[in-house]
């Protein structure tokens, strides 16, 4: 008996080796097709978006939730290959150039004794990822975040030399192959077999971030001499993106493509309200007599100039603001023009503020008045039927703190803004149909999100930190956003090459990350 | 020897995985369960001390004693169709064991001894894998310890029974919710441990044998609750932030129920070489109906997992031949019943009816000892289930998907008799 004892444990390994069997096992590849599409080696080309950028950095854990990184596990249901990214050092996200901190770490929400505190801060630590320290091999993660169109044609684009005089991108030199090298070759050189492609974001959204400072570069078709805050010529993007897709439909059996989503969708310009002037009665009753002030004052200056009076009265007549109790919308300023002299007025309802305004200088009359007591004084003189000096009077004019350019988007900017976006858009659809690519209205997916898309668990809207679609710095996707952009992809892409890819589920994605780390 | 006693309570979330429905790992004597583990109406070594101690009485012998180890390898593979996800259990063998013993004091009454392991379960899932929200991984293992007496009241009828004594251990690990990690990426994750919870039950049996050739058998198991007070709960990987629960170490309550049984059956002794056995088994596991867990940090709110099991029943179904003098060959199977209620099938016991299929041997080494195996093999209907009592912001998350089990339980023994 003892002999057959001592071949138990073999039996016993034997038992462990008698799996069940699926009926139809997605590990055995036995229930997904890939239609037409070959996934074998898919290659993501954009910008942020694509690298998996949030919460104003780059950081391991956000490459992870990258579209292109939830799509890549789903490709491999149906024969995707591996998915290489250029991976973060760290979850810090900070950058550095020779030893110095280029890049900040990311946000994080903090909170105090169980309250949120905003706005998010950065989290602390010495980031690891040194941009001189290259990454070997190719990546099929080529996202690149900042990248406007026309960067990814640009050579030079990923020279170190290029990080310090500001000529390259600090993301782009950490992993291409050679100074000179371009993105889309990098990409080429991969032979992908399927592509995506989400780029010109940034070729708006510089401008719109700096609150239109930059130029609107229409009519100049040479991207050379563009710069970072400016609006690129929809020509040149056109240009540029029908180079990208010939070459990438080259190689690949298909490929996706993205349009670009309306600013007005992103919580970098939703989130602070630029009717956020709450007023009692009496600083409305206040308010409304110092721009009558500014009114008179300016109409008593126009007189003396020689303007007619009438004429003057017409012309000042637009500083004659009034205020009401409760929220009324800011004063900007806006350029001075023979119609506008004074440069400021009132916000029109469709126009916006960016996030990153000063908060607490809104409160202390940043967007309307300083109404200081020598400011008042003028005003209780002039109530009375008295004259002001002409110090006086320039006191009443200086009071006037309207909004500066870069905290605002004025619907001229605005204009502009949504005219080259269209044109953009109309390239990509254009293009996609003519080359038979899937195509992802990511406009209408982020339009949907500002109406709340729900999800077993929740619902995922477009409100800054508690929205759970963007992240903390209002214009990045959160690991949720990601993956509702990744569904949407899997959708686009079973339409257009009959493949059944499933969709992941948006609850076991993240949103916002939580730590009281913060300085 | 650990594992086993380890064992436990319950704990959270959970449940087990079940060899009987439930967390109920039946293999308690290899000869029964080579039978289809029916046994009540069975008297042929100490393994009726826990199958049927009112049968103790009918042994011949001075003293008799069995003892056993079984291999528990079960195998559980899950994959949700709608999103591709798939994983499966890792190879992580239980260890049920049992010692029974029989002392015949006269021919009226025997005193017996029986520790065993009825309740227990060992699953581990791939570490974050889908359903890491419900459980990572679970051990879970209770010692029962039986001092039994058995009464001949006549000829054709007697009685027993006993207090049962239950030590347990449980441990368990399920991360917080599907999303939260510290700054590291860690996933944030709960372990839930105690040893040593103990409480009490009893037992009771009568044995009817109208003729020589047949046994006719009760046995009720009380039900026991595992009370576990004062357990340790490990808060592991929350990120730095008076928004999430602290990471540490709290104080928890919870109880775990074992569920009264009955079984009633018969042993029909045909011939010198046949005998068949049937058993119907009833338990009460109505008495799961929520694992609520407890915390001592009021921060910290309640965990309550719903479990709403109902009363199973298994149907058992044996024989035996005397192929020689030294030889005994037995064969059985069994159909058993799952506790688990559509929509609550969780994965710390992800259990479905189960068609149990058992072979085994005796071989008689010399007058006094025998060498006793078994072999189970636990088929399971490939299963689409889903568990709908995970919320997440008060709305219903259900983990949904197909399962496919089985389990090989290879068991060895001895029985010795004086």
């Amino acid at each position: 008996m003892k002999n057959y004892i001592k071949f138990l444990p073999f039996l016993a390994f034997g038992l462990m080796a008698c799996e069940p069997e699926l009926d139809q096992a997605i590990e055995e590849n036995e229930v997904y097709t890939a239609g037409e599409a070959d996934f074998s080696n898919y290659v993501a080309l954009g910008n942020s978006l694509t690298a998996g950028y949030a919460d104003r950095a780059l950081y391991i854990q956000g490459q992870e939730n990258s579209y292109p990184n939830i799509l890549s596990g789903q490709f491999a249901l149906v024969g995707g290959g591996e998915f290489t990214q250029p991976l973060m050092a760290d979850n810090l996200g900070g950058l550095t150039l020779n030893g110095n901190q280029i890049a900040e770490n990311r946000l994080v929400l903090s909170s105090n004794a169980g309250e949120p505190v905003i706005p998010p801060l950065p989290i602390t630590g010495e980031p690891q990822t040194e941009i001189t320290t290259k990454l070997s091999g190719s990546f099929n993660n080529m996202g690149v975040p900042g990248a406007k169109s026309y960067h990814l044609l640009a050579p030079g684009y990923g020279s170190l030399a290029g990080v310090a005089t500001g000529q390259a991108n600090p993301y782009f030199a950490r992993f291409s192959s050679s100074e000179n090298a371009t993105v889309i070759e990098d990409a080429l050189a991969q032979s992908p077999s399927f592509f995506s492609l989400w780029i010109g974001n940034n070729d708006i959204l510089g401008y719109a971030t700096s609150g239109g400072t930059g130029v609107d570069q229409t009519g100049n078709f040479d991207a050379s001499t563009y710069a970072s805050n400016d609006i690129t010529d929809p020509n040149v993007f056109a240009g540029v993106y029908s180079q990208l897709i010939e070459g990438l439909t080259a190689s690949a059996s298909g490929g996706v493509v993205y349009n670009i989503p309306n600013i007005t969708d992103i919580p970098f310009f939703t989130t602070v309200p630029n009717n956020a002037l709450v007023l009692d009665a009496q600083t409305a009753v206040n308010l409304t007599g110092f721009f009558q002030a500014v009114a008179g004052i300016f109409t008593q200056g126009l007189i003396q100039q020689g303007i007619p009076p009438a004429q003057a009265q017409a012309l000042a007549a637009q500083y004659a603001i009034t205020f009401s109790e409760g929220p009324n919308r800011f004063i900007i300023d806006v350029p001075v023009t023979p119609s506008n002299p004074l440069g400021f007025r009132q916000m029109q309802p469709e126009e916006l503020l960016l996030l990153t305004i000063d908060q607490g200088a809104l409160a202390q009359g940043y967007g309307s008045v300083a109404l200081s007591p020598e400011v008042m004084q003028v005003l209780g003189l002039l109530q009375q039927g008295g004259t002001p000096t002409q110090e006086q009077a320039a006191l009443v004019l200086d009071a006037v703190n309207g909004i500066d350019d870069k905290d605002a988007l004025d619907a001229s900017e605005l204009q502009a803004i949504s005219t080259a976006r269209t044109s953009y858009n109309a390239t990509i659809q254009g293009l996609a149909q003519a080359n038979g690519l899937a195509f992802v209205d990511a406009n209408g997916l982020l339009q949907d999100v500002g109406q709340g898309v729900s999800f077993p668990g929740g619902t995922i809207t477009s409100s800054f930190v508690t929205g759970g679609g963007f992240s903390l710095d209002g214009v990045h996707l959160t690991p949720r956003g990601y993956a509702l952009v990744a569904n949407e992809t899997l959708r686009a892409i079973n339409l257009t090459y009959g493949s059944d890819l499933p969709e992941v589920q948006l609850g076991t994605y993240g949103t916002i990350y939580l730590s009281d780390n913060v300085n | 020897m650990k594992n086993f006693l380890i064992s436990g309570l319950l704990l959270m979330l959970a449940s087990t995985l079940a060899y009987a429905g439930g967390y109920r790992v039946g293999a308690q004597g290899q000869r029964a369960l080579a039978m289809g583990h029916a046994g009540v109406g069975v008297v042929n070594s100490a393994e009726t001390a826990f199958f049927n101690p009112s049968g103790l009485v009918y042994l011949e012998d001075r003293l008799t004693i069995s003892a056993g180890i079984t291999g528990v390898f079960s195998n559980v593979k899950w994959q949700n169709t709608s999103t591709g996800q798939f994983a499966e259990t890792q190879q992580d063998p239980g260890t049920p064991f049992y010692f029974h013993a029989a002392y015949k004091v006269n021919e009226w009454m025997s005193l017996g001894l029986s520790v065993s392991t009825p309740y227990g379960s060992s699953v581990e899932w791939e570490r974050n894998w889908p359903g890491s929200h419900l459980v990572n991984d679970i051990e879970l293992a209770a010692i029962y310890i039986q001092p039994l007496v058995s009464v001949k009241l006549s000829e054709h009828f007697s009685i027993g029974g006993g207090p049962i004594f239950v030590t347990g251990n449980v441990n368990f690990n399920r991360n917080a919710n599907r999303t939260l990690t510290d700054e590291q990426g860690n996933r944030s994750n709960i372990t839930v441990d105690d040893s040593g919870v103990t409480n009490t039950g009893w037992s009771a049996s009568f044995m009817f044998t109208p003729v020589e050739a047949l046994r006719i058998g009760f046995n009720y198991k009380s039900e026991i609750l595992l009370n576990a007070e004062g357990g340790e709960a490990t808060f592991s990987n929350f990120p730095n932030s008076t928004l999430t629960p602290q990471n540490g170490t709290t104080a928890f309550d919870a109880t775990l129920p074992m569920p009264a049984e009955l079984t009633i059956g018969f042993a029909y002794e045909m011939n010198e070489k046949w005998l068949f056995a049937f058993d119907y088994q009833r338990a009460y596991w109505d008495v799961y109906n929520s694992l609520d867990i407890d915390f001592a940090d009021p921060n910290v709110a309640t965990s309550v997992n719903p479990r709403n099991y109902k009363n199973a029943s298994t149907y058992r179904f044996g024989a035996q031949y005397l192929a020689s003098d030294n030889l005994t060959l037995r064969a059985g199977y069994y159909f058993d019943e799952s506790p688990v209620q559509a929509g609550f099938f969780a994965p710390e016991t992800p259990r479905n009816d189960a068609n149990g299929f058992t072979a085994g041997l005796s071989f008689q080494v010399s007058e006094s000892l025998a060498i006793d195996a078994s072999f189970l093999y636990l088929r399971f209907k490939e299963v689409d289930a889903s568990y709908d009592s995970y919320t997440e912001n008060g709305q219903s998350v259900p983990f949904e998907g197909t399962y496919k089990s089985n389990a090989f339980l290879p068991g060895i023994g001895v029985t010795y008799k004086l």
